[in-house]
């Protein structure tokens, strides 16, 4: 009980103490630095047409290509660098997963709070609603708005959200519902703030830890949404492969025995997301507050 | 008792007129059906014949109240694509369907709640750790790509299983069920596994949850201090206890597990809705869409309406405050 | 029930220790305690929240979770120390021998779960079977703690009773296997006052007619004081002083005891405010050094820096270097 402690940096030493949790974090970092740096630090731009030989195409891993460096994961069949195919496929599904993720978080937000301000039949109007659609599968949800809006990256994103923000409202508006009953609350709604002010500034604050748990969760479920759709062709368009369109297109030589092209675009996306999975549970380990000791 | 079952039902009645309105407009608003119905060299009479005769050419209120009246009179419409009616054609391809998605579920809880309620009451055990690491894999890993590894090591490498298909049938109930025969079961086992990860690290996650916190309060002490021994402890009060969140995921996870069958269907062949409905999407089968849509509804309203019924089953302090 | 140690203590609790390993540390829950107590005794068990007192009936029955456990001591027992026991042969003592009931009567019966299914668990638990039998005991037993109707209410469940009717079922419970002892931990507490008193009068009877003997844990000094033939008051893991109900209200040794006497209402003078204790009950984690009351304690000076040790005169004991109506003694 060192009450000196800020409750980030306390926060912090009890993340520290899980070994796994920590690892993941690193590997969620590193993946985030070299997909954001995948044009650095990528051997080849596999989408330059420039650099591609067909007499490169599905080489295992290993092997010494016409560009003079060693493909270690292998070529895929239009005798790309799959190492390379992969960092550019990386930046594609966590930069869908993190704008579905963030325009979830907001729009998810500010419904749940906002039926929690308004209360009485809007509140239950909204709720009943988004209680309607979280009883709905998501992954249909996406499937059918994806093939209702074509393909595209702000399609696919639209249908991210409108499978995702749910689980934010609700997130949101239980905690704000709980929230809003309190003193604190009463008090700062007395004082001539506007209203919107006490929401955003008062009750917004005190409901976050659960909802970054909630949104860890979801940017890892819209990474993993993403790919199924792209793989079930109904994703990205071709000119945007993210890691579900590679592992898609090596579905057919798998069979044949050349897994590599499969494989290792899917080994990457497990690794993020599960990555991702773990930092979360432990977050919602630490504020779960049944769970103290 | 009565009062809250014909109140649910009402409820029910209203919901699906909403999805139903939902879909319509979802599906027949956005695009043009007529495209996919023929070809883009015909005349302009045929095509306004087939505008007409389709009722395409009517304000879409109209169109929706004549799919209603028909809806109700069980006519869904006919496939653009395959020329028969919906209805038929879903119900020829739902056992295929149900029976792939009863064994994933079913094997599922049979599974993850007894390891979920172990790795709730030992924690800190090597065991729990490992029962952990392998549901967040579960819940982690895309349903897809498991069945890709599940192909590749045992239809390919080991040659152990069938990758696809639903093998030989028997009939049951004038229904062809692949688990009757030995065959079939061999071809049922794969999709099944695949489509039961997502579930069974779920429940293990829930019974987990749902057991810690269970141990920690006063009744588990108390059983305990009555001299319950551990397995009465857990038998009789925890998973009594833990019983009604599980519950309501099993009904809700039974539909999702509909939707999810797409995934599985489309990887494994597997004749079922779920691969109808990923071909419709593809050809833009409007009628089918909305058919398979409505019948998702339909499904998850009626599991919804059954584990509300369960919760008074399994909470007597519900009981009487509805009776 | 013919034992040779009939005439000896029924429970001789010596040097307890039960420690919580914590993230933030040690807390030294229970620290050393020691007691005994005779058959067909009630003993009151006092302290503040945090003092300890429902860990030692804890540790009694061996029910510490992790990350407690009991770090040293002994509890014999009926001639077996329950510490040294296998946990297989601690649980056939657990509701048999020794039973316990708690704080919250909401809390601790399974809410969906008939309390004629708990009774017969408790029952099964330790043999007794047969839906006759059963049924039979939990009758005669939930009859005892005056549960009106008790055959026709063995189907009810928790909620339908009021919260004293639930408590008398938790007791009967406890009760099942006619226990030699009975621990209560704080069983009033979460009750109306008049309910309070109607379980106190019930549990004299009880003690009286079934000889059982009891550990009544309390905050509540007056509620204890009507019960007890003992007292031992705990602060922050330790005994500080115990010994005669009587002789402990009447002329307190430790400035704690002290402390609280003076802060009961009854004791006040009408018109005068109540007295309170200074400052408040420090943290296990940080602990003083020495005596653990010293910072609160108007006579406190450099001697309690060091640990006063446990001084027994005659029938009571106390742990202070300035003990109270003995003054000069060492």
């Amino acid at each position: 009980m060192s009450g000196q402690a800020s409750p980030l940096s306390r926060f912090w030493a009890e993340f520290r103490e899980s070994r796994i949790a920590l690892a993941a974090l690193v590997v969620v970092v590193l993946i985030v630095g070299v997909a954001v740096l995948a044009p650095l630090v990528a051997p080849q731009n596999p989408y330059d047409l420039a650099n591609l030989a067909l007499m490169d195409a599905r080489r295992p891993p290993g092997y010494v290509g016409s560009g003079g460096f060693t493909h270690w994961l292998g070529t895929d069949a239009q005798g790309r660098d799959l190492l390379s195919a992969i960092l550019y496929g990386l930046r594609i599904s966590l930069q869908m997963g993190l704008i579905a993720g963030s325009v979830a978080f907001v729009v998810g937000v500010s419904l749940g709070l906002g039926a929690a301000y308004l209360g009485g039949r809007w509140e239950a109007f909204i709720m009943r609603i988004i209680d309607l659609q979280l009883a709905f599968p998501a992954i249909l949800l996406a499937l059918v708005l994806s093939a209702m809006l074509g393909q595209g990256k702000a399609q696919l994103i639209t249908a991210l959200v409108a499978a995702q923000y749910a689980y934010f409202a609700r997130t949101a508006h239980g905690a704000a519902s709980a929230e809003r009953g309190k003193d604190y609350v009463e008090a700062a709604l007395s004082t001539p703030l506007p209203a919107w002010q006490v929401v955003f500034r008062h009750i917004l604050p005190n409901c976050l830890p659960p909802l970054i748990v909630v949104a860890t969760v979801q940017v890892a479920n819209a990474i993993a949404l993403e790919a199924t759709l792209s793989f079930l062709g109904v994703g990205l368009p071709v000119t945007e492969p993210s890691l579900g369109m590679l592992i898609a297109n090596g579905f057919q030589y798998m069979l044949s025995g050349r897994y590599w092209i499969s494989i290792y675009p899917g080994i990457a996306l497990i690794l993020l997301i599960v990555a991702i999975n773990l930092v979360g549970d432990q977050i919602r380990d630490q504020v779960n507050p049944r769970l103290k000791r | 008792m009565l009062g809250h079952v014909i109140e649910r039902l009402v409820q029910a009645l209203a919901v699906m007129l909403v999805m139903s309105a939902l879909v319509f407009t979802g599906v027949y608003a956005i695009g043009n059906p007529i495209d996919v119905l023929i070809g883009p060299d015909v005349t302009q009479q045929i095509r306004l014949d087939t505008i007409a005769r389709y009722g395409l050419d009517r304000p879409l209120y109209e169109q929706y109240f004549t799919f209603l009246g028909r809806i109700l009179q069980g006519d869904f419409g006919r496939s653009f694509v395959f020329g028969m009616p919906v209805l038929e054609l879903i119900l020829s391809r739902l056992p295929a369907t149900l029976e792939l998605t009863l064994a994933a579920v079913c094997g599922a809880a049979l599974i993850g709640i007894p390891a979920g309620i172990y790795a709730g009451y030992r924690p800190d055990g090597l065991p729990a750790k490992i029962i952990m690491a392998v549901s967040i894999l579960g819940f982690s890993v895309p349903t897809f790509w498991i069945g890709l590894v599940l192909i590749i090591t045992f239809a390919v490498e080991l040659q152990w299983l069938p990758a696809g298909g639903r093998g030989t049938t028997a009939t049951l109930f004038g229904v062809e069920w692949s688990f009757l025969t030995l065959n079939g079961l061999s071809h049922l086992l794969l999709p099944a596994l695949n489509l039961a990860f997502f579930k069974l690290a779920l429940m293990t996650r829930l019974a987990r949850a749902g057991t810690r916190e269970v141990m920690l309060t006063d009744t588990v002490k108390f059983a305990r201090a009555a001299g319950l021994s551990e397995w009465t402890v857990l038998r009789r009060h925890v998973l009594r206890l833990i019983a009604i969140p599980i519950v309501t995921v099993f009904g809700l996870e039974f539909a999702s597990t509909l939707a999810f069958a797409v995934v599985t269907e489309t990887i494994f062949s597997w004749p079922g809705i779920g691969k109808l409905i990923i071909d419709s999407i593809t050809s833009l089968d409007r009628p089918v869409m909305v058919a398979y849509l409505m019948l998702v509804a339909f499904v998850f309203i009626t599991i919804n309406f059954l584990v509300d019924l369960a919760y008074v089953g399994l909470d007597p302090r519900l009981r009487k405050a509805r009776a | 029930m013919t034992r040779p140690s009939q005439n000896g203590p029924l429970l001789e609790v010596d040097d307890l220790a039960t420690h919580f390993f914590t993230r933030a540390g040690v807390i030294r829950a229970v620290d050393g305690v020691s007691f005994s107590l005779k058959r067909g005794e009630v003993m009151g068990l006092v302290g503040e929240s945090g003092s300890g007192k429902s860990v030692t009936g804890f540790s009694l029955l061996g029910l510490i979770d992790p990350p407690g456990r009991i770090v040293s001591g002994s509890v014999r027992f009926d001639g077996q120390d329950l510490v040294a026991l296998p946990p297989a042969q601690l649980r056939r003592l657990r509701g048999r021998k020794i039973a316990m009931v708690f704080q919250d009567p909401a809390t601790t019966l399974n809410p969906v779960v008939t309390i004629g299914d708990q009774m017969r668990m408790a029952l099964e638990a330790h043999g007794v079977r047969g839906e006759q039998r059963t049924r039979e005991r939990s009758v005669a037993v939930l009859t005892r703690v005056g549960i009106p109707d008790a055959a026709r209410r063995l189907k009810a469940y928790p909620h339908e009773f009021s919260g004293g009717m639930r408590q008398r079922v938790a007791i009967a419970i406890a009760l099942l296997h006619d226990p030699a002892l009975l621990i209560a931990d704080e069983p009033t507490t979460a009750l109306d006052v008049s309910i309070q008193a109607q379980i106190l009068a019930e549990m004299r009877g009880l003690v009286a007619d079934l000889g059982m003997a009891l550990i009544w844990i309390s905050h509540d000094l007056a509620t204890v004081s009507s019960l007890a033939d003992s007292i031992a008051v705990m602060y922050a893991g330790r005994i500080v002083e115990a010994g005669p109900t009587a002789a402990v209200l009447r002329d307190p040794r430790h400035h704690y005891t002290r402390g609280l006497l003076d802060s009961l209402p009854a004791r006040a003078e009408p018109g005068r405010d109540l007295v309170q204790i200074p400052g408040t009950t420090p943290s296990l984690l940080a602990l003083p050094p020495g005596c653990a009351f010293a910072p609160r304690c108007p006579r406190a000076d450099e001697t309690c820096l060091a640990m006063p040790a446990l001084v027994s005169d005659g029938l009571r004991r106390h742990r202070c270097h300035h003990p109270l109506g003995l003054e000069g003694a060492p």
